[in-house]
């Protein structure tokens, strides 16, 4: 929908400047929003902004930026993972079972579930299928699979993925190191490489991709498949925080990653993504929908709407931006 | 012959043909009991999938990127407003519709101010719409537990020799629908739209009008449809909705329907809301548990799916 991504040749100098200052705001939006939540948060409880403050209400971060991540990729390909939730949960499932009481039958079902997602992508791509009812598809099966695996809440996470996410760093909080990893090393992946140009060139023109001789098969599949390796990734995280698992642990997964994607600056159509902005976007959902309302006195039943109002607001300010840019 | 040739060459008739598989599948496993009784079941718990699913049809047909994902959130929200304003009283059963009907239409209408004035990707638009009318829903419906008025619970549960009467009426809707589609200026512009929004636009559709009604619309049957359900279930309840955003959408791309636009069908809704519900009965006949219940109807959903493909892109 947005067009603005059009270079128009000739452009008189000062306009382009103001172009390039439009850009630069809306790269910064992201973080301009966290600051701003931050800011919010540090005038309501400045006691908050400790490093103990941050470890508690980052607490769920690492699992939602995993989650988020994994959501990116997916986006990035023009497709939308509606299962994403539920996987997560399954996962988790699994983590607090198998993977304790039988590593290697756990680690086998954990990477036969990202082959699994690698099939979706070739399937998808293969038999030309609308990507939002498969994965709504797929989000049963998890859920069924998730309740088979773990009929009633309980299991137990594996001590060393405890010894993991109990880790305390000197100075940085360990959740924001670690969301701040997570973001580099798949900036460095999907930004700074070249097959990362192909796959994010999947999304933007795939005709032009197929026309270079490029595999269209092969990026659907990596990026599915990716997607899988970090929903896997936040399911074992999200364990190892809650220490015990439950079938629906994961549902709220689905849109959070979703919001999360476009919080961060990610289009829905192109290939247009951004992994540190995801993060950002998945750090900002994850402080203003709890700590931010519980200082602010509000109910959590207004969590949920908090996260659309945000998402609202950010959007906004970002189609405010995009009229300059023109 | 040939009409035989005609009618498989329709795309809605698989979807009737599952439907049939799956209720024969189950009284063969009964020997023969109850399979009137399924079908009633089945029509009357059909129609709420269809009515939003006509909705959810015409918005699909608008083109790529085009969904109601506030569906859920507006049942939810309409069942508890259509609950309230009734009070449990017979006289004011027409004021709690025409409320539920206004409170979907006013989601609606929302979800597309929203994608014109944001100019963000429906999906993205209607997702946060529904994060706030979840919230809205939340702490409006919190304890509150009133039971619909007697006729009206009775209106919703109404059967004549075992055919509810509810499903006669959403017939009759679904046929107004597919007239609405194929012969009313309203629908050959939605079909205009969804195969090429520039050259409708170039040829005369008032494009945003036609998305507006469009939105609008589909928010109105969600919001009646939670009305109708809160009959049914004689009751409103937050999660009330929960199950109709995947059969939303799966009856229409069940039925036919193209997702990439432009392509509708009318009766294909009814016969694949037909085999979701029935699919559901069968599963639950032959005993199984919650979870392999989930998996293989998710497995179900993807293989038919699989089964249907998708267009050819056309470019």
């Amino acid at each position: 929908m947005t067009a603005a991504t059009v270079e128009t040749g000739l452009k008189p100098s000062a306009a382009r400047g103001s172009a390039a200052r439009a850009r630069l705001l809306r790269g910064l939006l992201p973080a301009l929003s966290l600051v701003l939540v931050l800011l919010a948060i540090a005038w309501l409880n400045p006691r908050a902004i400790s490093y103990f403050g941050f470890s508690l209400m980052l607490n769920l971060a690492i699992p939602i930026a995993l989650a988020t991540i994994a959501q990116m990729f997916v986006i990035a390909g023009n497709e939308l993972d509606l299962s994403i939730g539920t996987f997560v949960g399954f996962v988790g499932c699994v983590t607090a079972t198998w993977l304790k009481d039988a590593p290697l039958i756990g680690i086998a079902i954990l990477l036969g579930s990202i082959g699994i997602y690698a099939l979706l992508g070739a399937l998808i791509h293969l038999r030309n299928l609308p990507s939002i009812v498969v994965t709504l598809g797929m989000s049963f099966v998890w859920q069924g699979l998730a309740i088979l695996v773990l009929p009633k809440p309980g299991g137990k996470a594996p001590d060393w993925l405890l010894a993991i996410l109990s880790f305390k760093p000197p100075f940085v909080p360990f959740p924001i190191m670690a969301a701040l990893l997570i973001g580099l090393i798949v900036h460095l992946s999907l930004m700074r490489t070249s097959y990362g140009v192909i796959l994010r060139g999947s999304g933007g023109n795939a005709a032009a991709l197929r026309r270079a001789g490029w595999s269209l098969l092969k990026t659907k599949v990596v990026l599915f498949a990716l997607a899988g390796v970090f929903g896997v990734l936040s399911g074992m995280a999200l364990i190892g925080i809650t220490t015990s698992a439950d079938a629906n642990i994961g549902n709220g997964y689905t849109l959070l990653s979703i919001a999360g994607v476009i919080l961060g600056g990610g289009e829905f159509v192109g290939g247009r993504v951004s992994p540190i902005g995801a993060v950002i976007g998945a750090l900002t959902l994850a402080l203003a929908a709890s700590p931010l309302l519980t200082f602010m006195h509000i109910p959590p039943d207004w969590q949920v709407a908090a996260n659309g109002a945000i998402l609202i607001i950010v959007l906004a300010a970002r189609v405010l931006i995009s009229r300059r840019e023109r | 012959m040939t009409s035989v040739k005609s009618l498989a060459a329709k795309p809605w008739i698989w979807s009737f043909l599952a439907a049939l598989l799956v209720w024969l599948a189950t009284i063969v496993f009964t020997g023969g009991h109850g399979a009137g009784g399924m079908v009633t079941a089945a029509l009357s718990l059909a129609v709420f999938t269809v009515i939003v699913g006509i909705g959810q049809m015409f918005v699909i047909t608008l083109g790529p990127g085009n969904v109601d994902l506030s569906l859920p959130a507006n049942i939810g929200l309409a069942s508890a407003v259509a609950m309230k304003v009734m009070g449990g009283s017979d006289s004011m059963i027409a004021a709690g519709l025409l409320a539920a009907l206004a409170c979907g239409a006013a989601i609606g209408a929302v979800n597309y101010l929203l994608i014109w004035a944001l100019r963000i990707p429906p999906i993205i638009a209607t997702l946060s719409a529904s994060f706030i009318i979840q919230s809205v829903d939340i702490s409006y419906g919190r304890g509150l537990q009133i039971k619909p008025p007697p006729g009206f619970a009775d209106f919703t549960n109404w059967q004549i020799s075992g055919i509810p009467v509810l499903a006669m009426l959403t017939v009759l809707f679904t046929i107004g629908a597919g007239i609405a589609l194929q012969r009313m200026i309203y629908g050959r512009s939605v079909l205009a739209i969804g195969q090429n929004i520039r050259a409708a636009w170039l040829a005369g559709v008032n494009v945003g009008r036609i998305r507006f009604l469009t939105y609008t619309l589909s928010g109105a049957l969600g919001g009646l449809d939670g009305a109708l359900l809160a009959g049914y279930f004689r009751g409103a309840n937050v999660d009330i909705g929960n199950e109709y955003l995947l059969a939303s959408i799966a009856v229409v791309v069940i039925g036919g329907t193209s997702v990439a636009g432009g392509k509708a069908n009318v009766p294909g809704v009814w016969g694949a809301a037909l085999f979701l519900v029935l699919l559901l009965t069968m599963l639950n006949t032959f005993g199984v548990s919650a979870g392999v219940r989930l998996l293989l109807t998710g497995l179900i959903i993807v293989g038919v799916i699989t089964a249907a493909g998708g267009e050819k892109a056309v470019r």
